[in-house]
């Protein structure tokens, strides 16, 4: 079944897996950086270069396809039905894999040391924005090409309610669309043009602020195909089912509606935007922090049933009944424990004032790295533990490195990203060389040993999370009999609200709030407008 | 829609707390006096140092214990770099870029800006105690970012 359609789910996992073993093994340099340990000079790169090829090859690389191939594969199965046209997810693919070459080749050769969010005026070679560019092109085709699939379903199954799997696959891409266009506006208009030299100047600010309309949802599309995951499958393997189905399509369509026009609290600290709009975008922040709380409750919820299933008695006697043992499982219930702390973090992030004393330190790292870093990557992980041994047919190789790949993580995470954010809250920068840097106070010592201590085992973690998935892609026993997990909602099929399916709708709200966030702060941006900056290279 | 009662208490329980944080938020805005950058008109970035005020940046005195600097950022420095005022100073600092974007924080005070080509980024602290509080660069911009840092020296009353 879909055997086509999973040859192209196995090439998203091969270049999402590079991208994670290669980008994964500058983070613990950067760690050992903030120690005091700088290994930059025998690599004969610098820091930044290393940082750039850390953030742009482990947040976009190794997300987006990862995220492309796990939501391809789930859509059909979801559906039980083919992609209306595979050729256009794999011209999707191949654009995507050129977009990421293009955009290498400019990091490898040191000529786009300008970090993943590329604030202009610093310079990148072209190639660098196209590629880029590519890999978002290549998303869209993909997308168009999963929601005409859907189309399809729905006209062959009217008045059926959206299987729960597809209705989160269709929230993340037009989520990511919508997102994407602000990315696309500042690549298209600004970027590549004045990287081309054919436009003198570009307007930073003008190019921060539609980059953050992208960058903040952007992480919503990280994790909203983690939320896929929670809901519609980690409670199979809890061995309970989904406490309510209905509340989790609610979950999914907040997150639609008020994940983009939440990017200023990105930019509490620059001027030339209004404390009217950044205050506005506190309240949206907040709001889309509910459907998290929402999600919370659902999901260890549905761990609950699973837990007592499995005999767990008393107020917290089914916690420890869970599997603990079985890797897949453990790697998500301990991502989502650290997503805990990260929401806890993302609430001061987000607090208009709060924000002035963590904003561009070590904490926001810190705070990226239990969202992403582990509430993403973690999962991901635990995903691949079952994924990879159903797409090849071979066994997970080594169950017990697994087991112990995600315990490390665990603890390598919580340590680094405690020291982080002490070090953050006591003012350390963020992407900064600490070893070679003038100022280095003695208050950051002890903080610094926890981020090395946890980069180092992150280190160890990485190793044994890529061999394990090599080992099993390529060379493990045949005969691996895997299932994709898919939880049953306890209350049956309890039919949602029918406004539930009307997309039209959900855009609706979701463009108006765009509009309300967004419209005035760029209208007055492109007003305003001047001749801008000329280029500056300075790596 | 049936929704579990457990999950009508969670549901109020979350919406509480947000509320409450916005509450918090509220208060130290409008009764403590937080404040952050806000619209600013814009300048051009490649004359930006040849007319006044940033020609010539540095501090004054704009009356008895108020002071207003004006900070010029670069690729890796800050002009002026050391600023000397008594304790008690409440100083309003005017910072732009001449360059690429650049960050301006001081130790152990709330001031946070980003120093954005084209617009000047303005911001205010007070020095009660006396001693060098370091101000460093805290957004990446080149090689050398972690070089780019500066002190203000409080002295004591006179």
């Amino acid at each position: 079944m879909f055997a086509r359609e999973d040859r192209l789910v196995r090439w998203h996992l091969l270049i999402a897996f590079i991208a994670l073993a290669v980008g994964g093994l500058f983070g613990p340099l950067q760690a050992l950086n903030r120690m005091g340990i700088s290994l930059y000079p025998v690599l004969g790169i610098s820091y930044y270069q290393g940082l750039t090829l850390h953030g742009v090859l482990v947040a976009l690389v190794w997300t987006t396809f990862f995220i492309c191939g796990f939501l391809i594969f789930v859509t059909v199965r979801s559906l039980n039905r083919s992609l209306v046209s595979l050729g256009a997810a794999w011209i999707a693919f191949w654009v995507m894999l050129v977009g990421v070459v293009a955009a290498g080749y400019a990091i490898l050769t040191n000529q786009a040391s300008v970090l993943y969010t590329f604030y202009p005026p610093l310079r990148a070679h072209a190639s660098f924005y196209i590629g880029l560019t590519l890999v978002v092109v290549g998303t869209w085709i993909l997308s168009a090409g999963l929601f005409v699939t859907y189309r399809r379903w729905r006209g062959q199954n009217p008045g059926k309610a959206t299987p729960l799997m597809a209705f989160g696959v269709l929230v993340t891409f037009i989520l990511w669309d919508l997102a994407t266009l602000g990315v696309a506006a500042e690549m298209l208009f600004q970027l590549i043009p004045w990287s081309l030299g054919w436009l003198g100047g570009i307007d930073a600010l003008l190019a921060r602020t539609l980059f953050w309309y992208f960058g903040h949802p952007l992480v919503y599309f990280w994790l909203l195909p983690v939320y896929v995951s929670w809901y519609t499958m980690l409670p199979k393997q809890a061995g309970g089912r989904l406490f309510s189905d209905p509340m989790a399509r609610l979950a999914f369509l907040l997150l639609l509606v008020f994940s983009v026009p939440v990017g200023l609290h990105h930019q509490f600290a620059d001027p030339g935007i209004g404390h009217g709009w950044k205050a506005l975008h506190t309240i949206l922040t907040f709001s889309v922090a509910f459907p998290s709380l929402l999600t919370a409750f659902n999901v260890i919820a549905s761990l609950e049933i699973g837990g007592r299933a499995r005999g767990g008695a008393g107020l917290f006697g089914w916690v420890v009944r869970l599997p603990w043992g079985e890797p897949s499982f453990a790697a998500q219930a301990l991502a989502m424990l650290l997503f805990a702390f990260g929401g806890v973090g993302g609430f001061i992030n987000a607090s208009y004032n709060l924000n002035l004393i963590v904003h561009n330190t070590a904490w926001v790292p810190g705070h990226l790295h239990l969202t992403v870093g582990s509430a993403v990557t973690l999962t991901f992980a635990g995903v691949a533990y079952w994924l990879v041994p159903l797409l090849t047919g071979r066994q997970l190789w080594h169950r017990g490195l697994a087991l112990a790949q995600v315990y490390l993580w665990f603890f390598g995470m919580a340590l680094f990203s405690f020291g982080m954010h002490w070090a953050g809250v006591l003012g350390q920068p963020r992407r900064t060389d600490m070893a070679t840097a003038v100022y280095r106070l003695a208050e950051w010592s002890v903080p610094d040993l926890f981020t090395g201590v946890g980069g180092t085992i992150l280190l160890l973690s990485l190793i044994l999370l890529v061999v394990n998935v090599a080992m099993t892609a390529f060379f493990a026993a045949r005969g691996a009999v895997v299932e994709m997990p898919k939880a049953e909602p306890a209350g049956g099929a309890e039919a949602a609200p029918w406004i539930f399916e009307r997309w039209s709708v959900w855009l609706a709200v979701t463009a108006v709030l765009i509009v309300i966030g967004y419209g005035p702060v760029l209208f007055e941006l492109v007003r305003t407008t001047t001749a801008g900056s000329p280029p500056f290279r300075v790596w | 829609m049936r929704v579990d009662l457990y999950e009508k208490v969670w549901i109020a329980l979350s919406l509480l707390m947000l509320l409450g944080f916005l509450g918090a938020i509220s208060v130290s805005v409008f009764v403590h006096g937080i404040s952050l950058p806000g619209a600013e008109q814009r300048i051009d970035p490649k004359t930006v140092v040849n007319e006044p005020p940033f020609a010539t940046p540095g501090i004054r005195e704009t009356g008895p214990g108020e002071y207003e600097v004006y900070l010029l950022s670069m690729v890796w420095s800050f002009v002026p770099n050391e600023i000397r005022v008594p304790a008690g100073a409440r100083v309003t600092f005017h910072a732009t870029s001449r360059d690429v974007t650049h960050g301006f924080t001081i130790h152990g005070t709330n001031l946070n800006l980003m120093l954005i080509p084209g617009l000047v980024a303005t911001g205010t602290a007070t020095f009660n105690k006396p001693g060098e509080y370091l101000f460093i660069c805290h957004e990446y911009c080149g090689l050398a970012h972690q070089t780019m840092a500066g002190k203000v020296i409080v002295e004591e009353k006179s």
